[in-house]
C-alpha cells in the first residue's frame, strides 16, 4: 500500500513536470523552450539514426576510465593518509590547493600541457574528483576500529588478508559515498572537458547544438543521458551496496 | 635440541607515556613468571593492575617496554602460534560465524575438518552461516573460543573472556573450555579478577598487585581436576587462599 502511494506521488509529479514545461512552451512559444512531444520527438529521431547512442556511449567511456582513475588513486591516498599522521601532514596543504583549483582551470592547463588528446582530458576529469575521494576516504581511514587490527595482527593474517577482509570492508561505506558523488561530479565534468577540446560525446553535441540554437537537441540529448546515469546508479551502485550490506540488521 | 616449550616473562618495566593531560602511567614493573609447556595459568588481579597489558606485551601487539619475553619455540623451529581470545569478541561483523574463524586459518587448517569438530563440540553448528549481530553475546564468545583454538595455539592468551555473562552460560563456557583444552592441550595464559573462576580453570594462580602490576604470589591449585566441579571444594580452597595471603583479600 506504502509502495503503491509513493509510486503514484512520483507518477503525478512527473506529469506535473511534463504539465509545467508544456504550458510554459505554449505560452513562450520559442525556439528557445521546445514542448516536451517536440524534444520526445527529436530523442527518438536521435536513437533511430544511432547519433545519441554513439556520443553517450562515447562520454560514458571518458566517465568510466576517470572513475575508476580517480577513485583507484583516492582511496589509496585517502588510506595512506588516514593511518599514518607523516603522510597526512605532508600531503594535507596538497589536498586544500587541490581541492580549491576549479575544475575549468585543470581542464585548460592539462589541455594546455599534454595538448588536445584522450590521455588529458581524463587525467583532467580525474584530477578534479581525487581530492575528494580522499577527504572522504581519508574520515572513514582514521575511523577504522583498533580491536579489529589487533586482532588482525596477534592472529598474523598477514598485510594482503588484513587489507581486504578488515581493513576494505570498514572503508565501504565511504568508498559508496565517495563513488555516488564521484559519478554525479565526473560526468558534469566530463561535458565541459568534451566542449573545450574534444570532437564527439554529449558535451561536443550540446556545444554544437547551441551553436545552431538548437534546444531540442540539447533537452533530448540531457534527458538521454540523465536517464542512463540513473539506470547505472539503480541497476550498478545500489544492489552493489545492498549486497555488501546484507551483514547489517 | 629439545624443543622449548616454556614461556619466559620478565618484564622490568612497561609504561604508557602522557597523553594529552592523562599523566604517564607506569604499568608493570619486575614482572617475572615462567609458564610449563600445557600449563594452565590464571593471572588474577584487581582492575588496572596491567593484566591486558600483559597479554598485548606476550601477544607483540605492543613492543615498547623494557624487558624479555621467550616464547616457546614451536616443533620445528616455526614461530609459535598465538591465539587470543579478547575481553569483546571481537568478531568481524561483515563475516559470518565460519568466516571469521576461516579469517585466521591458513589453507591447509581450512581443509583438516578442524573448523567443523570444535564448531560441533562448542554446539554452533547451527550457526555456521550467521552474522554476529544475531548472535547472543554467550555465543559470540564461544566463537572467539573456536577460533582462537583453531589456529592449533602454541600459547593461548584470554583475556577475562566469560566476563559480563550471566553465572550458568559463564559455567557453561568455563566447562566447555576445559573441554576443548583436555582435547588439545596448549600453553594457557588466562586473565581474570574472578578468583572462583582462576581456582576451578588453573593449575596455577598468578597474583599480580595493583598497578605497577608485579607478582604477589603463585600458588598452585592443589585441587585434582576431577574434583573441580564440586564447590565446596573450590570454596575451601578459596578461604585458605585468603587466609594464607591476606594481601589477596585486600586486592579482590
Amino acid at each position: 500500500m506504502a509502495f503503491k502511494s509513493s509510486a503514484l506521488i512520483r507518477a503525478l509529479s512527473l506529469v506535473a513536470l511534463l504539465a509545467i514545461w508544456q504550458l510554459l512552451a505554449l505560452l513562450v512559444e520559442s525556439r528557445a523552450l521546445p514542448p516536451p512531444l517536440e524534444v520526445f520527438e527529436v530523442l527518438v529521431a536521435g536513437v533511430k539514426d544511432g547519433e545519441i547512442p554513439y556520443h553517450i556511449g562515447i562520454t560514458l567511456a571518458r566517465v568510466a576510465a576517470s572513475f575508476v582513475l580517480a577513485m583507484a588513486i583516492g582511496v589509496a591516498f585517502g588510506i595512506a593518509m588516514g593511518r599514518s599522521k607523516g603522510l597526512d601532514r605532508f600531503f594535507d596543504d596538497w589536498l586544500i590547493l587541490f581541492l580549491n583549483i576549479p575544475a575549468l582551470v585543470t581542464i585548460i592547463l592539462c589541455y594546455v600541457w599534454f595538448g588536445l588528446i584522450e590521455a588529458a582530458a581524463i587525467a583532467a576529469v580525474a584530477i578534479n574528483k581525487i581530492p575528494n575521494v580522499v577527504v572522504t576516504v581519508r574520515e572513514g581511514a582514521r575511523s577504522l576500529n583498533p580491536d579489529y587490527m589487533e586482532l588482525a595482527q596477534s592472529f598474523h593474517i598477514g598485510g594482503g588478508k588484513t587489507l581486504r577482509h578488515v581493513i576494505l570492508p570498514q572503508l565501504f561505506p565511504f568508498v559508496v559515498a565517495a563513488a555516488r558523488s564521484g559519478l554525479a561530479l565526473i560526468w558534469k565534468i566530463v561535458l565541459v572537458v568534451e566542449l573545450l577540446g574534444r570532437s564527439n560525446g554529449v558535451g561536443f553535441q550540446v556545444y554544437t547544438f547551441f551553436q545552431l540554437f538548437d534546444v531540442a537537441s540539447i533537452f533530448a540529448y540531457t534527458l538521454a543521458f540523465v536517464a542512463v546515469v540513473q539506470v547505472i546508479e539503480t541497476a550498478g551502485l545500489q544492489p552493489l551496496e545492498a549486497r555488501v550490506n546484507r551483514w547489517r540488521r | 635440541m629439545a624443543p622449548v616449550t616454556h614461556l619466559e616473562i620478565d618484564i622490568r618495566q612497561k609504561s604508557y607515556p602522557q597523553v594529552g593531560r592523562a599523566p604517564a602511567h607506569l604499568a608493570l614493573e619486575g614482572l617475572k613468571m615462567t609458564l610449563q609447556g600445557s600449563e594452565f595459568v590464571c593471572v588474577l588481579g584487581p582492575s588496572g593492575c596491567g593484566k591486558t597489558t600483559l597479554l598485548n606485551l606476550i601477544a607483540g601487539l605492543d613492543e615498547a617496554y623494557e624487558g624479555r619475553i621467550a616464547l616457546p619455540l614451536a616443533p620445528g623451529g616455526r614461530r609459535p602460534v598465538m591465539g587470543y581470545v579478547f575481553q569483546n569478541p571481537r568478531l568481524l561483523p561483515w563475516r559470518t560465524v565460519v568466516e571469521n574463524i576461516e579469517l585466521v586459518l591458513s589453507p591447509e587448517q581450512i581443509r583438516s575438518g578442524l573448523v567443523d569438530e570444535l564448531l560441533a563440540a562448542t554446539g554452533l553448528e547451527a550457526f555456521r552461516h550467521t552474522y554476529p549481530e544475531r548472535l547472543s553475546l554467550g555465543l559470540e564468545r564461544r566463537v572467539a573460543l573456536v577460533r582462537a583454538f583453531a589456529v592449533q595455539p602454541d600459547v593461548l592468551l584470554m583475556d577475562e573472556p566469560f566476563v559480563s555473562l550471566d553465572e550458568p552460560t559463564a559455567q557453561r563456557l568455563r566447562l566447555l573450555l576445559l573441554q576443548i583444552w583436555k582435547d588439545r592441550p596448549t600453553t594457557v595464559v588466562f586473565v581474570t579478577h574472578n578468583m572462583r573462576e582462576a581456582i576451578q580453570l588453573a593449575d596455577r594462580i598468578v597474583l599480580l598487585s595493583p598497578a605497577p602490576g608485579r607478582v604477589l604470589a603463585d600458588i598452585r591449585v592443589g585441587i585434582a581436576r576431577g574434583d573441580r566441579d564440586d564447590t565446596a571444594d573450590i570454596e575451601a580452597f578459596r578461604d585458605r587462599l585468603i587466609r594464607e595471603n591476606p594481601a589477596l583479600y585486600r586486592e579482590l
